[in-house]
């Protein structure tokens, strides 16, 4: 019942929430940060009771839901459902509370823009918990819903026009996944009974061109909501027309929908065909990761700077996922963890700097250190921690991936470590034309922030920084996971080429970081 | 010499088809009797009665069916054929009896209305009298109104219900005059904007004549191919034949003119949106649910049984319309601007999906088959679809028209407005567009799984690339009335009556139940089997 549990009470809120009368804007906004809370608490409660080393999914809960199609409603977590379910449930209450000062458009009732946000939570978890495809394709796409109001009715500048944009990209991808997902009935029914658990489906005995088509189809979804490479451009509209709530929630937690999927339904149901696939998706990653970064260099505004630098992290996520080494997929997940708090901070700082000042171009800013100098602060540390600064949780994610990488893709690693130096250009530049400098004189009203603000700040920047210096327990969660998954669609490790004599275990072990038992 | 044969009729089995009809003539009675003054109600409650006591008898029909066994381990079916074999009891026929009845009742309640136009109905008060005339101003102050619209009702239900069920093709031309001729006169009696009702009336009459001529020339070439008209003469005749058998295709040509036409599919679909936008709304809805229904299942049972042995002459030409009508249907929507045009529309191109499932023709044992998916699909997109045109009833222009305010830019902040009213459209919207958690989606999944389990892959693709563009338009009207600013203050939301809630309320119901738990639905659909032959 723990995730079903965590699925129904962000529901549950989001309904009570919704159901306020519009006048007590307090009430809502305490009402919903309270649910948040409570997810959090069950979250942690799992975490504890979660034993990282047993095999299989915990948790599990299966019920049957339409027989005539063969799927249930089956939860059930692996380290990597764990730590995504995680990065959630923290997430949620820090964006809620960011979201306490936020401007909604005239008229609009700030009930409805949490109840959204706390919906969108409870899909979110359905979707890193769900073990049947049926149910997983469900929430999937309903998680457009809440995004699409929350960019259309609440976003600022041409939000319709980001919020259809992106919701065709989303259901184009969703829907030819729909066709893979019609296609594994088809297949499943026809031989023995239709049944879309995982666990039925990872045995199935695919051949080699229906294998491939419909793991096209689902990584045609996955491709477009992680943004790859050439399917992003609905990120940059739609997370410049987003409230920096909304941007962290879609951004942070739903884009990794992407990645996850990749990983435990790409990889875990059509191993050979995502072999298959392989090269062309590194490429892709790597042009994602140095495209991104170039283009972000070029940005004048600031959220659409952070959406492409996102493009360039996806990169690197999908380029760890798919090198398929236990120190890059295990740090491409650890990675999708640390993204979401690094993303999520930038996001919520630069968008107190944008409400206060209500322009979003970096030309309009500058010194605002001088007058706004904990947001300043906070900002640096954010951005340093998007440019993987050591000490920060997103270097260790990023050199595992680097180096495991290196170990099967050495040319793609290089080119993907370019990544790294455009990333200290783009956060730097754009640190040095807003906050330093001689103070402009428009920007002197801007005040800095509020105890509320920074408390929505502080766990994530405190998460961060620690996380920086000891990931060990999540990767603790996450690595036996990942070499089950690996396990499964059968990539060893290439072979360590040091002198012999060494044992392997010596050889393996990533200094400090990516270490396996 | 041999004495003549009574013939033999199961009256218990076609109970249903004889209710609504006797129901009809007392209606008719009704009208020619019954003094003015109380006659709207008498007629109303008489065609409630008429339909419910019709939808319990076919509840009890359904369960005394008796199931036949399936050959070679495939799906069986139930039922028989009655009435000297002119008509065919069977699973998915009296599935789609229950299904138009249910029709008719949410569309009766639209009918039966009047509280939206200050005490009358939304039929005009004497069609007689030329639009914008004296003669009409006068009908209006004393408050006339045509009661006649009950029992041309029932009649068209009965129609339906007998073009569902025909098992041989004389029965069935039959059964699509009886179900079309009332449908062209409701269609012409509009309250308001009478030329265009009476313009759409004119339309689906020469149109729709002009098909029913199609539909008995292609009779008249399978009697000449088969020597007889009941389903199974042909079906044996096509399994004997020898040759190519240039007749044989000519009537199947023919007969899908006539079909096709009735089920709003491209080339035969002109008449859909200038009908949709011109009929008064409560016909509006029941036609799209209904004919839409009973055509297809009519369409099903011609290519199934009578056409089933020549499936793949048949089966490019299905595929090729199919996708035609849901692109065109998807493209040529998006640049409406009237609400009950793009509604029309938007049922072309459900008309494509569902072609495709007829095409798919696949039944194997426990799998979805192409005649539970489209008896699902039917059931759930009729149900939205009276859902969304009563809604559009209630969305009312400025006060000096006081009209239904079809124009999509009066539709801007309707969320503002009634957010009740706009969520549950928004609802309809997206179970048209097929996003999950709404019956729309199962329905969808239920077509593209029976076309992929037949093979057609390619085509399920192209099935939701043209998903996501049919999206984008429902999606722009949840726009117009969320998203965008109204228009001074806004469109005015008339406050209905019972009636118009209920329906509403009952169409978002099923909308949602049958989009989070279709099991037992479509496990009904699935218990129908196939057609009997």
């Amino acid at each position: 019942m723990m995730l079903s549990t965590l699925i129904l009470t962000p529901l549950v809120g989001a309904v009570i929430v919704g159901m306020l009368p519009r006048t007590s804007t307090t009430g809502a906004k305490v009402v919903a940060i309270g649910f948040s809370l409570a997810t959090l608490a069950a979250s942690l409660v799992m975490l504890s009771d979660y034993e990282p080393g047993a095999a299989g999914f915990q948790f599990a809960e299966q019920h049957t839901w339409i027989k005539p199609f063969g799927a249930y409603y089956a939860v059930g977590v692996d380290g990597i459902g764990v730590t995504l379910i995680l990065l959630t449930t923290v997430l949620t209450p820090i964006v809620l509370l960011a979201a306490w000062y936020d401007n909604l458009p005239d008229g609009r009732g700030v009930g409805g823009y949490l109840a959204w946000m706390l919906a969108l939570e409870g899909l979110a978890v359905g979707v890193f918990a769900a073990t049947d495809a049926f149910l997983f394709y469900v929430f999937f796409e309903a998680t457009l819903i809440p995004i699409y109001f929350l960019l259309g009715s609440y976003g600022s500048g041409s939000r319709t026009y980001a919020a259809i944009k992106f919701l065709i990209y989303n259901l184009v991808g969703g829907l030819l996944m729909l066709a893979s997902v019609v296609g594994l009935y088809v297949v499943t029914s026809q031989a023995g009974e239709a049944s879309y658990l995982l666990s039925d489906l990872a045995d199935l005995d695919l051949g080699t061109n229906v294998e491939r088509l419909l793991f096209l189809g689902f990584m045609a979804a996955f491709a477009i909501k992680a943004p790859l490479w050439p399917l992003h451009t609905w990120l940059p509209d739609a997370a410049a027309s987003a409230t920096p709530s909304t941007a962290v929630l879609m951004v942070s937690v739903i884009d990794k929908v992407g990645t996850f999927g990749m990983l435990r339904w790409g990889l875990g149901l059509f191993p050979d065909a995502a072999e298959w696939a392989t090269p062309a998706v590194i490429a892709l990653a790597v042009i994602s990761i140095v495209y991104g970064a170039l283009l972000a260099i070029g940005q004048d505004d600031v959220r659409r700077l952070i959406a492409f630098t996102s493009v360039s992290h996806f990169g690197f996520i999908v380029l760890g996922l798919f090198a398929l080494t236990s120190t890059s997929t295990g740090g491409a997940t650890l990675y999708m963890f640390n993204h979401g708090l690094s993303t999520a901070a930038l996001f919520l700082v630069t968008g107190m700097l944008i409400a206060r000042h209500g322009s979003a171009s970096i030309a309009s800013f500058g010194g605002v250190q001088k007058v706004a100098p904990v947001l300043s602060g906070l900002l640096l540390v954010a951005g340093l921690s998007s440019l993987s600064l050591p000490g920060l949780a997103p270097f260790v994610s990023e050199f595992m991936v680097l180096v495991g990488t290196f170990s099967r893709y050495p040319v793609a690693a290089i080119i993907a470590v370019s990544g790294i130096v455009l990333a200290a250009l783009y956060i730097l530049v754009m640190y040095q034309r807003t906050m330093t400098g001689p103070l402009r004189e428009d920007n002197a009203h801007i005040t800095d922030l509020r105890t509320i603000e920074v408390a929505a700040l502080a766990p994530a920047i405190v998460l961060i920084v620690g996380l920086g210096f000891f990931p060990q327990p999540l990767l603790k969660v996450i690595n036996p996971a990942v070499d089950a998954t690996l396990a499964h669609v059968g990539a060893a490790d290439p072979a360590p080429q040091s002198p012999p004599g060494l044992s392997a275990g010596e050889t393996h072990a990533a200094p400090g970081e990516g270490g396996h038992e | 010499m041999t004495p003549i044969a009574a013939p033999h009729v199961e009256y218990a089995l076609i109970a249903p088809l004889l209710i609504v009809t006797a129901g009809a003539v007392l209606a008719t009675l009704a009208e020619a009797l019954l003094p003015r003054r109380g006659r709207f109600g008498v007629q109303a409650g008489l065609a409630f009665l008429t339909v419910l006591v019709a939808l319990a008898d076919t509840v009890s029909v359904y369960q005394s069916l008796a199931p036949i066994p399936g050959t070679s381990g495939g799906p069986g079916g139930r039922g028989q054929i009655s009435t000297e074999g002119a008509l065919a009891v069977d699973g998915p026929g009296v599935l789609t009896w229950g299904m138009l009845l249910v029709f008719a009742l949410l569309s009766l309640a639209l009918f039966a209305e009047r509280r939206l136009e200050g005490g009358l109905s939304a039929f005009t008060g004497r069609a007689a009298d030329a639009p914008g005339s004296p003669g009409e101003a006068e009908a209006r102050a004393a408050g006339l109104e045509h009661t006649e619209v009950f029992p041309l009702a029932l009649f068209a239900v009965l129609g339906m219900m007998v073009f569902a069920t025909a098992n041989d093709l004389l029965t069935m031309f039959v059964a699509l005059e009886v179900m079309s001729l009332p449908l062209y006169v409701l269609c012409g009696l509009a309250r308001r904007r009478r030329m265009l009702s009476q313009e759409a009336a004119m339309k689906y009459f020469l149109l729709g004549a002009f098909s029913s001529a199609f539909f008995a020339y292609g009779i008249a070439l399978s009697y000449g191919f088969a020597g007889g008209v009941r389903h199974v003469d042909i079906a044996r005749a096509v399994a004997l034949r020898t040759d190519g058998g240039n007749l044989l295709l000519g009537a199947i040509a023919l007969m899908a003119v006539g079909l096709l036409f009735k089920v709003g599919a491209v080339p035969f679909h002109s008449w859909t949106p200038d009908v949709y936008q011109g009929a008064p709304t409560p016909v509006t809805a029941f036609m799209a649910a209904g004919t839409k229904a009973a055509a297809m299942m009519a369409l099903m049972r011609v290519m199934f049984v009578s056409f089933g042995g020549a499936a793949i002459d048949w089966r490019p030409m299905v595929f090729a319309v199919a996708v035609v009508t849901m692109v065109l249907g998807s493209l040529v929507a998006i640049a409406q601007t009237d609400i009950k045009r793009m509604l029309g529309y938007s049922s072309v191109a459900h008309a494509g999906f569902l072609l495709l499932g007829v095409g798919a023709t696949f039944a194997a044992a426990g799998q979805i088959t192409s005649i539970s998916s489209i008896v699902f699909y039917l059931f759930v997109y009729g149900v939205a679809t009276i859902g969304a045109f009563a809604i559009v009833t209630m969305v009312r222009g400025s006060a000096e028209t006081g009209g239904e305010a079809t124009h999509l830019s009066h539709w801007a902040g309707l969320g503002k407005v009634s957010p009740a009213l706009a969520g549950a459209f928004a609802l309809f919207l997206l179970s048209f567009a097929g996003l999950p958690l709404t019956s729309g989606f199962i329905g969808k999944w239920g077509i593209f799984a029976a076309a992929m389990s037949g093979g057609f892959w390619p085509l399920v693709v192209l099935g939701v690339v043209v998903s996501a563009i049919a999206a984008y338009f429902y999606v722009r009207v949840i726009v117009v009335m969320f998203f965008t600013e109204p228009v001074g203050d806004g469109p005015d939301v008339a406050v209905p009556g019972a009636l118009t809630t209920v329906v509403i309320a009952t169409a978002a119901i099923v909308t949602l139940a049958l989009g989070i738990v279709p099991g037992p639905a479509l496990d009904l659909a699935q218990h129908a089997g196939l057609f009997v032959q």
